[in-house]
């Protein structure tokens, strides 16, 4: 019988073509996505006078450099910009690579793609060249962030080194409170465990709450398992994985559902398997968190306040927090729920899909912003859903800008930026020094407590508007 | 890329942990051709002020840092995103090592790629080297790859690990394209069977 493994050392093992003498693993690679920020890639290929491999297995969309106001190539009005769209669509045309493009309603943030349209499976090593990539271990597959280099690796051949991570388990149990959301859960662990605590690990995220938990909300906890240092991070796939995947566009059909639901279901962690290490969360303990720094580790449940530098463990720890105070301009000992914001961003490969659109959307229903805000759904499908719902008329007759899909201010690269010294309530998943602008003050929180901004004007308690019709 | 053998050079020593790749290189440059270089993009928005003039306070600006070839970081350098353009700014800009206590895992492997050495080491040696680079700024740090050793200003040695083939590619400057396609035959025969046995894929 074999040794007893996790479902990250099966798909490892599974994948694996040949070890060098030195440990690294050459693993296949089940897909490939590539979004409008390749073309260094392409070009090294080109250099090289290299093919791609597996155009079958390679998968576009433009997602970074698409405006948010019109779906087409003619509302990226920087030529920079809308170069390099046009780039990705002749780089996959001439490749023949399965384009999602801007005339195609399938267009979509690379991490919102893939899960709709079935292309990310339980089993599956997966990469692309974004560091976000790990959103698609939500369904069971290892899934991973690479570099331009290994971008062009794996076009030319399908494969990629990597030495083995190691084994990393955290196990969250309970009920999550009203108004406490998946995006809350993944605050609460970076907070604890810190932005490099994941370093060198694959974490799997385990316990009844993510049992309870479905794939939208596992897509959003697996998504930010970089910003904890993590190489990637993964749910064993289950019945609302199944459930989930039947029938989408590029899911298996007929016999060879059965076959792949037989092999997915071996894929979950053996019951006595090893993790290198082990890290249990009280679900019932987490409140709704926002960040107060420029580290997503700086974060804190609403009801507590900013903290003072003063009472820091080290001297390290006390500058790193006065640089952050300082950069957001925040006084320490302030109640969170007394900073005032500027604009509110509810999208993101972290918050864009329709359960996002749904939760900020309950709040918002009969309620006015105060501020600037806009929600970009993660997809043209996304989108089309949540108008077919009546979502958009909900988020317009609150004062909510309703754009095109795309990752827009979450990085800002298609010109949908904060303004220098504006504070920005967002549901994106980094509020790094510059992220959304130059000059930008980001708080990261949930899409129902981002809409609970937009409304109070500051940073507020969403639970407070949970209970009003 | 150029060949990594030993570095004898002016060290910068950059004392923040959690130094982001969005720090190295803001989002809005990326849209950029790699052949024409990012070195004068390098730590952009902590190295210019509005008007694009230098700011004076940022220790990349100071004058005995002209020729610093090695950088001694804190703690989770090159953490966030995946872009390789943080590596290609540091390598543009001169930069042919970066000494640090640990990095994010992606930049750690972009790093590679392109001809840039990542030397870890003990998190107490880093704080004591970044101190005598503080103390008498603009002295040398000496880098030996073969020897997997970093010289301080004091003259105490360290040994750092590195994996053979990394070193090897490092050493010779060559990326590893060209050894994964030595393997065709094997990534071909581990394809069928692969395919024959998930047949859905």
């Amino acid at each position: 019988m074999a040794a007893p493994a996790t479902l990250f050392d099966k798909i490892w093992s599974s994948h694996a073509i040949l070890v060098r003498p030195d440990g690294a693993t050459l693993l296949h690679i089940d897909r490939h996505f590539i979004h409008d920020g390749s073309g260094n890639a392409f070009r090294m290929l080109k250099e090289k006078g290299l093919a791609v491999r597996r155009p079958d297995r390679t998968f576009a969309t433009p997602d970074h450099y698409v405006s948010t106001l019109g779906h087409d190539l003619a509302s990226i009005n920087e030529p920079h910009r809308r170069g390099v769209v046009e780039e990705l669509e002749a780089n996959a045309k001439a490749a023949g690579l399965t384009l999602f493009g801007l005339s195609d309603r399938r267009q979509g943030i690379v991490h919102v793609v893939g899960p709709e349209q079935g292309l990310s499976q339980p089993g599956m090593i997966m990469v692309c060249g974004d560091s976000h990539t790990a959103t698609h271990g939500a369904l069971g597959a290892l899934a991973f962030g690479i570099g331009a280099s290994e971008v062009g690796h794996v076009l030319a051949t399908q494969t990629l080194w990597q030495r083995k991570p190691k084994n990393m388990r955290i196990v969250i149990d309970g009920m999550l409170a009203d108004g406490v959301h998946a995006k809350d859960v993944i605050l609460a662990i970076i907070a604890r465990i810190g932005t490099a605590g994941g370093v060198g690990h694959v974490i799997e995220y385990a316990g009844s709450t993510i049992r309870a938990m479905g794939i939208e909300g596992r897509l959003t906890i697996c998504n930010m398992s970089i910003e904890a240092g993590a190489r990637a991070g993964m749910v064993a796939p289950d019945d609302t994985t199944f459930a989930y995947l039947h029938g989408r566009p590029y899911a298996p059909k007929r016999a060879d559902w059965d076959a792949a639901l037989a092999h997915w279901g071996s894929l979950p962690s053996d019951a006595d398997a090893q993790f290198d290490r082990e890290m249990h969360l009280d679900a019932t303990e987490i409140a709704p968190m926002v960040t107060w720094g420029t580290s997503p580790e700086a974060a804190a449940p609403i009801t507590e306040r900013v903290p003072d530098p003063a009472t820091a463990p080290d001297a390290a720890r006390r500058d790193s927090i006065e640089r952050a105070l300082a950069y957001m301009d925040l006084r320490p000992g302030t109640p969170l729920t007394e900073i005032a914001i500027d604009r509110v961003f509810i999208g993101s490969c972290t918050n864009s899909r329709i359960e996002d659109l749904r939760a900020a959307a309950k709040v918002l229903d009969g309620r006015r912003v105060v501020v600037p805000a806009m929600a970009v759904p993660g997809s043209g499908l996304v989108k089309a859903q949540a108008e077919a719902e009546g979502l958009d008329a909900i988020f317009k007759r609150a004062g909510f800008e309703w754009r095109e899909s795309g990752c827009s201010m979450c990085v800002g690269m298609n010109g949908d930026l904060v303004a220098p010294g504006e504070r920005c309530a967002s549901t994106s998943n980094r509020n790094f020094v510059g992220r959304q602008g130059k000059g930008a003050r980001t708080h990261l929180m949930s899409p129902a407590m981002a809409a609970a901004a937009a409304i109070a004007g500051k940073l507020t308690d969403v639970r407070q508007f949970a209970t009003r019709p | 890329m150029e060949p990594f053998l030993r570095l004898d050079a002016a060290a910068v020593p950059i004392s923040a942990p959690n130094i982001d790749t969005d720090q190295i290189i803001p989002a809005r440059f990326l849209w950029r051709k790699r052949r024409d270089g990012f070195g004068h993009l390098l730590f952009h928005d902590l190295r210019f002020n509005d008007g694009g003039a230098p700011k004076p306070d940022f220790v990349l600006n100071r004058e005995v840092y002209r020729d610093a070839r090695i950088v001694v970081a804190d703690r989770n350098f090159g953490c966030g995103s995946s872009r390789e353009h943080a590596v290609w700014a540091l390598y543009d800009y001169g930069i042919r090592a970066v000494v640090a206590p640990s990095f994010g895992d992606i930049f750690f492997n972009n790093s590679f790629q392109s001809g840039l050495l990542p030397a870890v080491l003990r998190a107490e040696r880093v704080a004591a080297l970044r101190a005598l680079l503080e103390q008498s700024p603009g002295s040398h740090v000496a880098i030996d790859l073969e020897a997997q050793t970093v010289t301080g200003p004091d003259g105490a040695i360290d040994r750092f690990e590195i994996e053979p083939f990394r070193k090897e590619c490092l050493l010779a400057g060559t990326d590893d394209i060209s050894f994964t396609l030595g393997h065709r035959q094997r990534i071909a025969e581990f394809e069928s069977a692969y395919e024959a046995k998930l047949r859905w894929l």
